[in-house]
């Protein structure tokens, strides 16, 4: 890869873009295509995708997702994203810092953006392993007995997905749900479920599967996954507005265990 | 609530009229505004927030000194550029800092830069200092991403060093000279030392990414401890940097021309 000074000199003084660039009174160029006459008319999920991907996605894929994220709307301010929300609310911040704190904590590792995203990766990679003639007991066994941690499946506080059946129907209607990643997102369900652990198969990593049959990259998903959790987390903002200033969660001070040393005197042992 | 918050760090007692108001609050086993206030310095309270003790006087020094070292990367640097970006444009004080954690968090030159370098230092315990030096400059991506890999770009090059780097900045230096001074552990000397060898040996200089990795090890940081102080100790100067281009105004912020390479208009007589 090009380094160095001599690098960072050619990319100084003018910024050089293939993406685009506004001009602002006269127009807009995105991808290459003028904003205001060629894509004027365009689905704004497309548009945001098309940003993404570099290339117009199919309307049944974008169908898929957007339905998912209905059944991933969940208005309840004690989730931990949702209750950043909640609490800016209740200390009387801002909407958009409200907001852009609790989807900055939805990429989290066991749930959200860095659950598909592993999941994404991990049904990539173990595609190619299980081609190559690995069976996928081997494969699964090897994974979890080096310390693996299995994302896509499992959930932090249910054990069951009840929008799996939801998210399969809504495949069905769309005719986009026999891929070959679909198939082994169930087939290591199922495989789990034989080997009696308690890891079913989650939303995000049917959405990662999804995902990785639509041809995505980890970090297409991870950008295009972005909004997910975002039609829940508005009402959690609205309602913690409408109470009493520090009225969402309030903790009194013994609702709060301290388990550490004792209590002990400080002496001043520093700026000597 | 349904289950105590539960802490080692933190003990408050309520004042006999309210129960969710603090008489005392207790850092692990100190009394803060009872015998802290007016003794302890900002580090002090730094260092035994996260190590839960109070630091010795090498140990504060060494922090203070790191502290002054990295509390302003100056307004060229990516992180502080992002905080401008939101003071320019008047947003909310969080929303530059934000802008800045989100910058300043990344695996060039950032937050990341500085876990992933404490996570070499750390396997460098494994062996004798003869082979730190191929610790330090070994760098790949994991075949299984863990669940703190989740989501960050590939590894582009060795954690602590500057990529585009020709020689050792004298500010990075002077750093790593003062703290090898002051003697708080054997890798800031180790790395005043072999800083020649180690720097041949990467193709590329030190970054103060580097320096901070080293010293938060000799101070008895985690990798993830690390990671926290290095985003929290470069806010000051981002802080003051958005503030104050608030004030010179966006006519007199950098605006650079834009070389559009795929502009369907270049070479048009006819724009819109």
């Amino acid at each position: 890869m090009n380094r160095g000074p001599q690098m960072l000199a050619e990319h100084a003084d003018v910024f050089k873009t293939k993406v685009g660039a506004a001009f602002p009174g006269s127009h807009t160029i995105f991808l290459g295509q003028d904003l205001l006459r060629d894509l004027k008319d365009m689905d704004w999920l497309a548009l945001c995708t098309m940003g993404i991907m570099g290339r117009p996605v199919p309307p049944e894929h974008l169908k898929w997702f957007s339905q998912a994220w209905v059944r991933t709307s969940y208005p309840d301010a004690r989730l931990w994203n949702n209750r950043v929300a909640a609490l800016a609310g209740t200390t009387r911040s801002t909407p958009n810092l409200a907001i852009s704190a609790a989807q900055a904590v939805s990429e989290a590792a066991i749930f959200g953006r860095g659950n598909e995203f592993r999941a994404l990766d991990f049904f990539l990679k173990t595609r190619q392993i299980l081609d190559r003639g690995t069976s996928l007991a081997d494969h699964l066994e090897g994974f979890l007995g080096d310390g693996g941690r299995m994302p896509g499946y499992g959930r932090p506080i249910a054990s069951k997905d009840e929008r799996i059946p939801l998210g399969l129907e809504m495949a069905k209607e769309l005719g986009v749900g026999d891929g070959p990643h679909v198939a082994l997102a169930f087939e290591i369900d199922r495989y789990f479920a034989s080997t009696n652990r308690p890891l079913q198969l989650n939303m995000g990593g049917l959405g990662a599967a999804f995902a990785a049959d639509f041809g995505w990259t980890p970090q297409e998903f991870n950008l295009f996954m972005f909004i997910t959790f975002l039609g829940g987390m508005y009402p959690c903002y609205v309602e913690a507005t409408s109470k009493p200033p520090a009225a969402v969660f309030p903790m009194r001070c013994s609702d709060v265990r301290y388990d550490g040393v004792a209590r002990r005197n400080w002496a001043p042992t520093t700026g000597q | 609530m349904s289950s105590p918050l539960h802490t080692s760090i933190w003990q408050e007692e309520p004042e006999p009229d309210n129960p969710f108001a603090t008489r005392a609050a207790y850092c692990h086993g100190f009394d803060v505004y009872g015998q802290m206030l007016g003794q302890a310095r900002w580090v002090d309270m730094l260092f035994l927030l996260l190590r839960g003790e109070a630091p010795t006087p090498i140990q504060a020094r060494a922090l203070e000194t790191l502290a002054v070292a990295l509390a302003n990367p100056g307004p060229r640097d990516p992180m502080v550029h992002a905080a401008m970006c939101g003071g320019i444009g008047g947003t909310p004080a969080a929303a530059s800092l934000m802008a800045a954690l989100a910058v300043g968090a990344g695996q060039s030159g950032g937050a990341r830069d500085v876990f992933l370098a404490m996570g070499k230092w750390a396997a460098c315990e494994l062996g004798a200092s003869h082979t730190w030096a191929s610790t330090l400059v070994h760098h790949a991506t994991p075949q299984w991403l863990t669940v703190t890999d989740t989501g960050w770009p590939a590894i582009e090059h060795a954690a602590g060093f500057d990529p585009n780097g020709v020689s050792t900045p004298t500010v990075v230096r002077q750093t790593l000279e003062m703290l090898a001074s002051q003697e708080v552990g054997p890798r800031t000397l180790w790395l005043a030392e072999h800083r020649t060898a180690l720097e041949q040996a990467a193709g590329v200089p030190l970054a103060m990414t580097g320096i901070a990795a080293a010293a938060l090890t000799d101070l008895g940081f985690s990798p993830a401890q690390g990671e926290m102080l290095y985003l929290l100790l470069r806010l000051p100067g981002a802080a003051a940097h958005a503030m104050e281009q608030g004030h010179i105004g966006f006519k007199n912020f950098p605006y650079p021309p834009v070389e559009l390479e795929n502009d369907p208009y270049r070479g048009k007589e006819t724009q819109p």
